[in-house]
């Protein structure tokens, strides 16, 4: 068989890339080689609607088993790929099977960050990112009275919301200084605070573990944080994470914190791109990103699949809006756009109604939107930075102004409304 | 098992088979029906399932919760009185022989 497609990694982005490669009628071969034992799986739910015991494993699957062989793709599970011979256009597999390629898509994803001491392995101590480790923290919560959360980030927050509702007593570290740093503005911080101790929990931030101890079974019993002990059953830690470069480094890629792409996602090789978690791209307004989220997968590799498929050769750059979800204490947070710590805000809606919205500006142009129940405002910021529609901060803050009307006004007027403002300002 | 036809722009259409209790997406997904993208698995935050109830079935599937009615206005084909996000929609024997007619993109 002549060489076609070959994809390393079997999450949401390298199964996507499969699918679209398919969809566009792509006719080469279509390999997609993934660690773990099971077919391609939604990874969100792991940390919800899986732990919470609503959603089955059977319905974690992206796609029944059967799809990929009908569509013609090899689907090698259990299998790592141990090395790129760029210079034979092959790689190795841990079977021992060598695969050739045309085309090699990196889409190795990110290891769970761990924590940097000797409990980070005790047996009670846990991480979340593939269904096994859910299934073994579904386990322990069943039985947990006291649950140790470290990192107030997506996956801490969702766990602390599930835990409590099984009933734990739930502590939460977190060493900046306010949940969700990374990731929203302080205000939408603040009312996530309100809703995990308004759930039971207790938020401590600014704070890290200064001891854990352990018993004779290697299990983590008792933390002293500030100098108070608290009684642990469980530990879950999220951290972040850690991108997946080592086989790309090992084959002489250009790597920085994630496998460095270009504006079309290739990789310093013009054979090899890379997708997902593990690719650092570069983007316009804030020199270059690397994304951990489905649609920054889906997108990707929906885009890598249109790029290898292109006839005429000339593809526009990669530019898709990033957007993010959460569910936690009840809530649907949703994240339009990248907003920098020092983007300034205006909020539409009252936090203490429980839907709201916060805009985020840079240099008084709309960047990002938080949405907290309003999904309609979350899609309409989508489509207005979709399209580079130039939405000022003072518009934002006439009365009246909604992000639906905006989005769905002519374009033009707005538009030369805002350049108007901007070059006034 | 209840049964659910989906039409594709071009009218050809396709029957899978779907499971009590779970969602109309989730039996497009696992019955390889390719006009689904469900880009956030199900959890009602991206309006990539979008579906036409077909005029006979409008009214045992309902219409859509408040949530779901904001989100529709932003789906990428346009909204029509009988759109719903499949994600929303949940099966019981009553929905055997649904018919959902496809967008031309989600």
């Amino acid at each position: 068989m002549t060489a076609g497609v070959v994809i390393v990694g079997a999450g949401q982005a390298g199964a996507q890339l499969a699918m679209s490669l398919r969809e566009l009628g792509y006719a080469g071969s279509v390999t997609v080689v993934g660690d773990e034992p099971h077919p391609p799986y939604h990874r969100p739910p792991l940390s919800k609607s899986f732990l919470d015991g609503e959603l089955a494993e059977p319905e974690l699957a992206l796609r029944p088993e059967g799809f990929y062989r009908d569509r013609g793709i090899d689907l090698v599970t259990a299998t790592a790929v141990t090395s790129i011979d760029r210079a034979r256009n092959e790689v190795r597999l841990s079977c021992g099977r060598v695969v050739a390629y045309a085309h090699l898509v990196l889409a190795t994803g990110a290891r769970n960050r761990k924590l940097p001491i000797a409990a980070g392995a005790a047996s009670n101590v846990h991480y979340l990112r593939t269904v096994e480790d859910a299934r073994r923290v579904r386990h322990e919560l069943a039985h947990a009275c006291n649950v140790l959360i470290v990192g107030a980030g997506f996956i801490g927050l969702e766990f602390a919301s599930v835990a409590a509702r099984h009933g734990a007593n739930v502590t939460v570290v977190e060493a900046a200084p306010r949940v969700l740093r990374r990731a929203v503005s302080a205000e939408t911080s603040a009312y996530f605070d309100n809703r995990h101790a308004a759930e039971g929990s207790t938020v401590l931030c600014g704070r890290a573990v200064d001891e854990f101890r352990s018993d004779s079974n290697a299990r983590v019993t008792e933390v002293r944080i500030e100098g108070r002990v608290r009684p642990v059953d469980l530990v879950l830690v999220g951290i972040g994470v850690v991108p997946n470069t080592e086989l790309a480094e090992e084959a002489g890629l250009v790597v920085n914190d994630g496998i460095v792409v270009n504006a079309q996602l290739v990789t310093s090789d013009s054979a090899i791109s890379a997708i997902g978690d593990c690719a650092r791209y570069p983007r316009p307004d804030a020199g270059s990103d690397r994304l951990e989220s489905v649609q920054n997968a889906s997108d990707q590799a929906r885009y890598v699949a249109r790029r290898i498929c292109q006839v005429d050769g000339s593809i526009a750059d990669y530019g898709e809006v990033p957007w993010f979800w959460s569910h936690q204490a009840g809530d649907k947070l949703q994240i339009a756009g990248l907003a920098l710590p020092m983007d300034t805000a205006a909020t539409l809606g009252a936090p203490s109604s429980g839907r709201f919205s916060v805009c985020r500006f840079r240099d008084g142009i709309l960047v990002a939107v938080e949405s907290v129940n309003r999904p309609g405002d979350h899609l309409a910021a989508r489509k207005l930075l979709a399209r580079g529609a130039l939405v000022t901060e003072r518009q934002v803050r006439e009365p009246g102004f909604s992000l639906r009307s905006a989005a769905t006004a002519p374009r033009d007027g707005g538009t030369a409304k805002a350049h108007q403002e901007r070059t006034s300002a | 098992m209840p049964k659910i036809s989906f039409v594709h722009p071009g009218g050809e259409s396709q029957e899978v088979e779907a499971a009590d209790g779970s969602s109309v997406m989730r039996a497009a997904l696992l019955g390889g029906v390719s006009g689904i993208t469900a880009d956030c698995g199900g959890e009602a935050s991206c309006a990539t399932c979008h579906v036409y109830v077909v005029e006979s079935w409008l009214e045992q599937v309902g219409t859509p919760g408040p949530d779901e009615d904001d989100m529709l206005d932003f789906a990428a084909c346009e909204r029509q009185p009988n759109s719903r996000l499949s994600c929303q929609i949940t099966i019981n024997e009553e929905l055997d022989g649904l018919v959902l007619g496809l967008p031309e993109s989600q």
